[in-house]
């Protein structure tokens, strides 16, 4: 499939192909569709994790420069990151150089006032490193939005902004890429399923980075992501379970938030922050979410594993061979697809 | 709205009604997240804060430019969690002393709006969002009645606070049934460095501290369930007839 290189203007025009597991067929549609594919007391959760701007050029004190991608945030000023060498996003993410040898106790210079001192390397995966910042609270994320960009590929056609790649809910800045399965949910969407008696309710969940250009590293991929699931959430699943609704996930990290909430918890959603490692493929039986709006993504990849929990291979796998020649865009701007059993 | 706990971001916070708005919230349990453009002066703020036992985090940022919005909103979401009180108070003149439109350069126009309304619109689209999803969520805009009265020299910064009036209102009828309110909110004639710079002849004695000024505001955003969202309400006068 081709990639989307760049936002589109009007998210609500893009094209939404929807799979439906219980009729074994699909269709064509587009986003402003998506109310008359939902039902009234049906729920739809959204990811409400802004994109922190996670990429960061640096050196190290003998001045040699890497680019450091920020993976996941181990609290405080910690970070688990990966290393990449010279270069940046113009070069394929698996072509890029190795990067200069760091080990614990060596300092990235970022900015004038902002350095990262390596903790750890991990042994079998060099790029792997532990950082900690020089600053602390607001003193840090301010420098962090100030030296970062976000992380962004060679298939894009420009160096994006950070206004585009965040969502339109987009709150604490827990994701290091965007959560783009919420990105074309312009507010209109959103409000126009309110008035049909939808609800549309939120969780927060840390969307790690989708390549390293480490195989060893992406084969593991995604790493454990934290979440954040709000009471008023977890109510709001009852409620549409109890009413005979259905729980429609915007994007595999509300799947993964949702399903790793409820394997923590034998089958029950119980608020609050947790991490999850749950990976899910097609032998993986759901037991909160019944449907996902979602990218085309990449036969292999392990978001387009995660589809197999609910809708069969041989049906995606038609579905995608037929957005494939009917010009479906794929990756972060790309079309979005919903699968969902009517 | 219960202050207690409550995750606030107040704009134009290092001095004034800003400072004493944040204080007050600070001082009732409220998370504060303060904005403004000088470091040292909102360092000094936030410090006191602190001090006097408060939980408060300064952001030094200027909320008319584009490229800071997201790092005030990210960053304050990072430091007390998604914000449920947004206050926008920064505000600038223009020109100082003021000048009749006729003599008002057309940036000194356009960075008035950046500020006043462009910004506190940004702010607003960033973070009222996440409000609405949550069911919850107050965004209380300051205006001047030089947004209602014509007066003469007040011409860039009474469009800009007249047009913020209007936002509110229409954000606040798009927001209706969400569960976020918008407010904006007429202080009075305060004792501020703004206004000595508007009227630098006017008796002191007349104008109202800010800090009590502050506190009525903080008796509204309690009450703020109450108000119709969208709604213009001068503070002296809603607390004069509640």
């Amino acid at each position: 499939m081709t990639p989307a290189t760049w936002p589109r203007e009007e998210p609500l025009d893009e094209r939404m192909l929807v799979v439906d597991p219980r009729a074994d067929s699909w269709r064509d549609a587009r986003l402003r569709d998506l109310p008359r594919w939902l039902r009234a007391g049906d729920l739809l959760v959204v990811n409400d994790a802004a994109t922190v701007p996670a990429s960061f050029f640096a050196a190290t004190s003998t001045g040699a420069p890497l680019e450091l991608r920020l993976a996941s945030h181990l609290g405080d000023e910690r970070w688990r990151a990966v290393l990449l060498g010279e270069g940046d996003w113009h070069t394929r993410t698996e072509d890029r150089a190795a990067p200069p040898p760091v080990e614990a106790g060596d300092e990235l210079r970022i900015g004038p006032e902002l350095t990262a001192t390596v903790e750890a390397v991990d042994p079998l995966r060099p790029r792997l490193a532990v950082v900690r910042f020089s600053l602390r609270d607001a003193a840090l994320w301010t420098a962090l939005y100030r030296h970062g960009r976000p992380v962004q590929y060679a298939y894009v056609a420009r160096e994006l902004e950070l206004w585009h790649v965040q969502t339109p809910f987009a709150s604490r800045p827990w994701a290091v890429e965007m959560p783009s399965a919420g990105r074309p949910l312009a507010w209109a969407l959103v409000l126009e399923l309110r008035k049909r008696g939808l609800r549309v309710a939120s969780l927060t969940h840390a969307a790690g980075l989708s390549s390293t250009g480490d195989p060893a590293i992406d084969a593991v991929l995604p790493l454990p992501e934290r979440f954040d699931l709000p009471g008023p959430t977890v109510r709001a699943v009852t409620e549409a379970r109890l009413a005979g609704g259905r729980v429609v996930a915007a994007g595999t990290t509300v799947v993964r938030a949702l399903e790793g909430c409820a394997a923590l918890h034998g089958g029950e959603l119980v608020a609050g922050e947790a991490t999850t490692d749950l990976r899910i493929d097609g032998a993986f039986r759901p037991r909160v979410v019944d449907g996902l709006l979602t990218g085309l993504h990449a036969i292999g990849s392990s978001h387009r594993e995660m589809l197999r929990a609910f809708a069969p291979e041989p049906l995606l796998a038609r579905a995608w061979a037929h957005a494939e020649a009917a010009g479906y865009v794929d990756h972060e701007f790309g079309d979005a697809c919903l699968v969902l059993g009517g | 709205m219960e202050v207690r706990g409550t995750a606030a971001l107040v704009t134009g916070a290092s001095r004034g009604l800003g400072a004493a708005l944040a204080r007050r919230l600070a001082a009732e349990g409220g998370r504060v997240v303060l904005v403004a453009r000088g470091a040292e002066e909102l360092e000094r703020t936030v410090a006191a804060i602190r001090a006097a036992g408060g939980e408060a985090y300064g952001i030094p940022a200027d909320v008319g430019d584009k490229h800071a919005v997201h790092a005030i909103a990210g960053a304050a979401a990072a430091m007390v969690g998604p914000v449920e009180l947004l206050v926008q108070n920064a505000s600038t003149l223009g020109h100082v002393p003021l000048r009749p439109l006729l003599d008002t350069d057309c940036e000194a126009l356009e960075s008035a709006l950046a500020v006043n309304l462009v910004g506190p619109f940004r702010l607003a689209k960033l973070l009222a969002g996440p409000m609405a999803l949550r069911g919850r969520g107050l965004v209380l805009d300051v205006t001047s009645d030089a947004s209602i009265a014509a007066y003469p020299g007040w011409g860039a910064y009474g469009v800009s606070k007249a047009a913020l009036d209007h936002l509110g209102r229409i954000l606040g009828a798009e927001l209706d049934g969400t569960g976020v309110r918008v407010l904006t909110v007429d202080p009075g004639e305060m004792n501020t460095r703004m206004h000595a710079d508007a009227l630098p002849d006017a008796d002191a004695a007349t104008l109202l501290d800010p800090d009590v000024v502050a506190a009525r505001i903080v008796r509204l955003i309690r009450a703020a369930d109450a108000q119709a969202s969208g709604a213009r309400v001068e503070a002296a006068s809603w607390e004069a007839a509640s």
